[in-house]
């Protein structure tokens, strides 16, 4: 099972389940598997599997007990109403996960968009203006590698990667079990990176204050169109890598109609992540917005 | 492929609930899929067979109700059908509209199999 090629748990070779995974920059002994039942223990992953698996035959077993010994117990099926939301165990969670940054003051952030879009440049630009005056943590999540936590690590901040192997979005658990393992300090601000995909981060709420859309100009300014749901669940959406406009056939006023079409209550920001352009005006709604600083 | 996960957790709550109940199987699971979900039916559909497998849910048949989306004028209190490209009221071409159906996503029902007496 140790495929090289797919391996992203380099310690034990335990990823090929696609279950994530935490890893922090700089600690390569360091790792975490999201999905072991709660204690967050490293490397308890084989064991849980094992009762997993054991679970599921103990079902089977009784499946078949009954077909070959009870015939005299009839099967009734019966009609049972639920009407359960299916995204509720990650709700619950996510209500969770914002009762926690209510009570400490912090303000989390989700940043999403497709690969390339430049969630991670943003970050690497605001941090540094934000950083002299308020606590900031990340949390990156990313299929495989640590290169974003990398990137961020570098500027001095706190930073916890989370590798979802095989999943293509972070859900609340994720962020819980993520939590748990940073010493977030009070009245701070986490930023959160999704994992680079515009479908499925949409429907996971992680218990962030406001969801942050980015398309960059290299992007089709039919975006919003192709992916609604993500533009109508966002609560701000930054048009990124303005300084190539000259240099793109991009429209700028169509794109925001499309955005707005999606989602009129959204708010939007153009700016550069590389010239900074437009960044203070960003962050300085932000700020009344969440009275942040 | 997010329906994989949300599959997984269809098939968690399901179990969970017939396992309260008494059953030793499911034989069937009614969803709510709104067309503005943002939910494939098949890939969820493709991906619950696996999810399901070696499950009390293992057996079950997955019924999908889709929901059409419906949107309502913020300006004139018009009603009328929205796939999200066009969220545009047809009467005074107001963008202020708001979505009232179409986003739902619940397990409706299941039904379950238990031992007769
Ligand atoms: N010209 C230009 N390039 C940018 C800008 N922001 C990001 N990039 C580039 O876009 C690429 C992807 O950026 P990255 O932040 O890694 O995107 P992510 O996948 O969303 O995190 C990198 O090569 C960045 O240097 C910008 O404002 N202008
Ligand atoms: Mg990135
Ligand atoms: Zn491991
Ligand atoms: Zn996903
Ligand atoms: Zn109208």
């Amino acid at each position: 099972m140790r495929g090289e090629s797919k391996s992203m748990c380099n310690t034990c070779g335990c990823s090929d389940d696609g279950g994530a995974v935490l890893r922090k920059p700089g600690e390569s002994d360091y790792h975490v598997h999201v999905d072991d039942g709660g204690a967050g223990k490293h490397h308890t992953h084989g064991e849980v599997e094992r009762s997993e698996e054991a679970h599921h035959q103990e079902v089977h077993h009784d499946h078949h007990h009954d077909h070959d010994h009870h015939h005299h117990h009839e099967i009734r099926s019966r009609h049972v109403l639920l009407e359960e939301d299916v995204l509720l165990k990650n709700n619950l969670l996510a209500e969770r996960n914002r009762g926690y940054f209510e009570a400490k003051e912090i303000v989390a952030l989700n940043f999403l968009s497709s690969p390339g879009s430049g969630k991670t440049s943003l970050l690497e630009t605001i941090i540094p203006l934000l950083q002299q005056r308020l606590p900031v943590a990340v949390i990156e999540g990313d299929q495989q590698t640590t290169n974003d936590a990398d990137r961020i690590h570098a500027l001095g901040v706190p930073v916890i990667q989370i590798n979802t192997g095989s999943g293509c979005h972070l859900d609340a658990l994720m962020i819980q079990r993520a939590l748990h393992e940073m010493e977030l300090q009070e009245h701070s601000l986490l930023c959160i990176e999704n994992v680079g995909n515009l479908v499925c981060p949409a429907l996971f709420d992680l218990g962030e204050a406001l969801k942050v859309v980015i398309i960059s100009v290299t992007e089709g300014d039919d975006k919003p169109l192709k992916y609604p749901t993500m533009f109508h669940e966002a609560d701000l959406c930054i048009l990124n890598k303005i300084d190539l406009l000259p240099y793109v056939e991009f429209d700028v006023a169509r794109c925001r109609q499309n955005a707005m079409r999606v989602n009129h209550h959204l708010e939007w920001f153009e700016l550069s992540a590389k010239t900074g352009e437009g960044v203070a005006e960003w962050l300085e709604w932000l700020e009344k917005r969440l009275k942040l600083l | 492929m997010h329906e994989m996960s949300i599959a997984l957790s269809i098939v968690e709550a399901v179990v969970a609930h017939a396992q309260k109940e008494g059953g030793v199987g499911i034989s069937e699971i009614e969803l709510l899929v709104g067309k503005l979900a943002g939910i494939e039916a098949d890939a969820l559909t493709f991906c619950f067979s696996a999810a399901a497998a070696g499950t009390l849910a293992g057996e079950a048949r997955l019924v999908l109700e889709e929901p059409e989306g419906v949107g309502e004028c913020g300006e004139c209190g018009l009603r009328f059908p929205v796939n999200f490209y066009y969220a545009e009221c047809p009467e005074c071409r107001s963008l202020r509209i708001t979505i009232v159906s179409g986003e739902e996503f619940l397990i409706q029902s299941i039904t379950i199999d238990e031992r007769g007496e």
